[in-house]
């Protein structure tokens, strides 16, 4: 299956060893008009890493998430994805980037038209893979979030939480190397924040780079004895390291 | 071989491509009805096209070549002077054949605005000869002097005075036609760039998801131009097909009406069949072009 570790035990943590980032942010800046969102913010995410960011409502961590996922190209600074400039890539090496990147949007974005199991395997169709053949991996990956009896429901029928499960599996359903997931526990309740957890924390074990945005720091800290995260705040437009008051 | 393949791969569409964008019933229903009228229309521009085509050619033909002197001469001496007139014409360079018309003929030609009891043999009408000309024709000012000295009555008409504006008035109602098409062709393309681009505006929230999942903007336009191009087709094959059975039950009385022989003849009616696939190759770069143009505001 597409979601079986895609790396091998030398998986490296982030700050522990000196490495090239799967993703890595260079003074980065960015502006919506009226002053800097984010000031001069550089990062590394090595691979295998498992980052919280947080942040007041607005600090701009939705705007963070989305450079790193080339949805925003940030008014100064540089990015690297895998190793290549941001800048230099041309309309289909985003794409093919995109694919090595799984998120999980605040609002989920599903095509209210298709069925649960066909919205998730759309990246296998977007990237000229055949769902079909892929069937037994989709219910595979259906039954590891909790959905699998929900595959022929449309998304607006959909609760908050399998909303969520489900926009987890579509980011994964390409087993990419980095799920970045915002606020994927923004509309659920407790129970499912802690499954959704739970399925990232295996995904991280699996080697993949977690970097989730979350305002809820009961959440981070009910991940603390489960996995090494690192959690990041950003607050007045820049990225700090956040220590012992979490 | 492979590009027949290609085109038929294009036209059946990939259903799991095309069912990433939601079904949209009224840009379908538009593009179609838009190239289905269009497709009409161009048939009956065509029809037209070629009728004043034929027509052209037909009046070139048939009056190119011919004269007729007309003599209008006191009874007594109309036959002295049709006699002079077919001399004169037999040693003209440049006639081939000349001859009286006779009586019935006459009565023939003015049989469209007399009727056909018309006592022509009572009637003081004038004598008509008809001369067909060789390859290099007739000096026909020189005749004109000739006949004036030998048979005053006689007067040469060449046909050239009235002949010449009507085959250029039929040629360029040809050309007329053609425009028409190509002017249809033109509008059905921003009418499908329209209808395009109101399907990717309705659909921009779906265009987005498919780029930040990795979709690349080949295989987004590809879902769009499929279904246009398919859409334009259909509809084009109606509309053509229509204005086939219309034009082939025009009325039609012979081949001297313009009206009247309005239509198709022969290897003609193959024309009208290029009209769908055109049509699809015209809706297929013009969805195309709006699709990229959409995508390039799309990170």
């Amino acid at each position: 299956m597409r979601l079986k570790p895609v790396r091998g035990s030398g998986i490296t943590r982030a700050g522990t060893k000196a490495e090239r980032g799967v993703i890595e942010l260079d003074n980065v800046s960015h502006s919506y008009g009226d002053g800097d969102l984010l000031s001069n913010v550089s990062l590394t995410l090595a691979p295998g890493a498992f980052h919280f960011l947080t942040g007041p409502s607005g600090a701009g961590k939705t705007t963070f998430l989305k450079i790193c996922y080339a949805e925003l190209l940030p008014s100064a600074g540089g990015v690297r994805l895998f190793g290549g400039d941001l800048r230099r890539m041309d309309r289909d090496q985003v794409a093919r980037t995109r694919r090595r990147i799984g998120v999980v949007h605040q609002d989920c974005r599903f095509l209210d038209h298709l069925p649960l199991i066909d919205n998730i395997a759309l990246p296998l169709l977007a990237a000229g893979l055949d769902p079909v053949s892929e069937r037994d991996n989709i219910d595979e990956l259906l039954n590891w979030v909790g959905l699998r009896a929900r595959a022929g429901a449309l998304p607006p029928e959909l609760s908050g939480g399998e909303r969520q499960r489900a926009a987890l599996a579509r980011a994964v359903i390409m087993a990419p190397d980095v799920i970045l997931a915002d606020e994927p526990t923004g509309n659920v309740d407790w129970d499912m924040s802690l499954r959704i957890l739970q399925l990232l924390i295996e995904l991280n074990r699996m080697g993949k780079t977690i970097l989730i945005a979350t305002h809820d720091l009961h959440l981070i800290r009910s991940a603390k004895p489960l996995v090494a995260a690192r959690v990041l705040r950003i607050k007045d437009r820049q990225l700090h390291l956040a220590g012992a008051d979490l | 071989m492979n590009g027949a393949r290609r085109i038929v791969r294009l036209l059946r569409g990939d259903p799991r491509a095309g069912q990433v964008v939601p079904p949209s019933g009224f840009t379908a229903r538009l593009t179609q009805f838009t190239s289905g009228a269009m497709a009409f229309l161009a048939v009956f521009a065509m029809a037209l096209s070629f009728s004043a085509g034929h027509l052209a050619e037909r009046w070139s033909q048939a009056l190119a070549r011919t004269a007729t002197v007309r003599i209008s001469a006191p009874e007594g001496q109309m036959e002295a002077q049709t006699i002079a007139v077919l001399e004169v014409l037999r040693t003209t360079p440049g006639v081939a054949s000349a001859r009286p018309m006779s009586l019935d003929e006459q009565r023939a030609l003015l049989e469209p605005w007399f009727g056909p009891d018309l006592p022509v043999e009572t009637l003081p009408l004038p004598r008509m000869v008809e001369l067909t000309e060789t390859a290099e024709g007739v000096d026909a000012e020189a005749l004109r002097l000739r006949l004036a000295g030998e048979a005053p009555g006689a007067v040469l008409d060449d046909h050239t005075r009235w002949r010449r504006p009507l085959v250029r008035a039929a040629d360029r109602l040809r050309g007329l036609g053609w425009l028409s098409i190509g002017l249809i062709g033109a509008a059905m393309a921003a009418m499908i760039t329209l209808a395009a681009n109101s399907a990717l505006a309705a659909n921009a929230q779906v265009i987005e998801v498919l780029r930040l999942i990795g979709a690349r903007d080949s295989f987004i336009a590809r879902a769009f131009v499929r279904r246009f191009t398919r859409r334009a087709l259909e509809g084009a094959a109606i509309g053509t097909a229509l204005a086939m059975l219309a034009v082939a039950f025009l009325p039609g009385e012979g081949d001297d009406g313009f009206l009247s022989g309005l239509g198709f003849r022969g290897w003609d009616w193959l024309w009208p069949l290029a009209l769908p696939p055109l049509a699809a190759f015209v809706a297929f770069w013009a969805t195309r072009f709006a699709a990229f143009r959409v995508l390039k505001g799309v990170t």
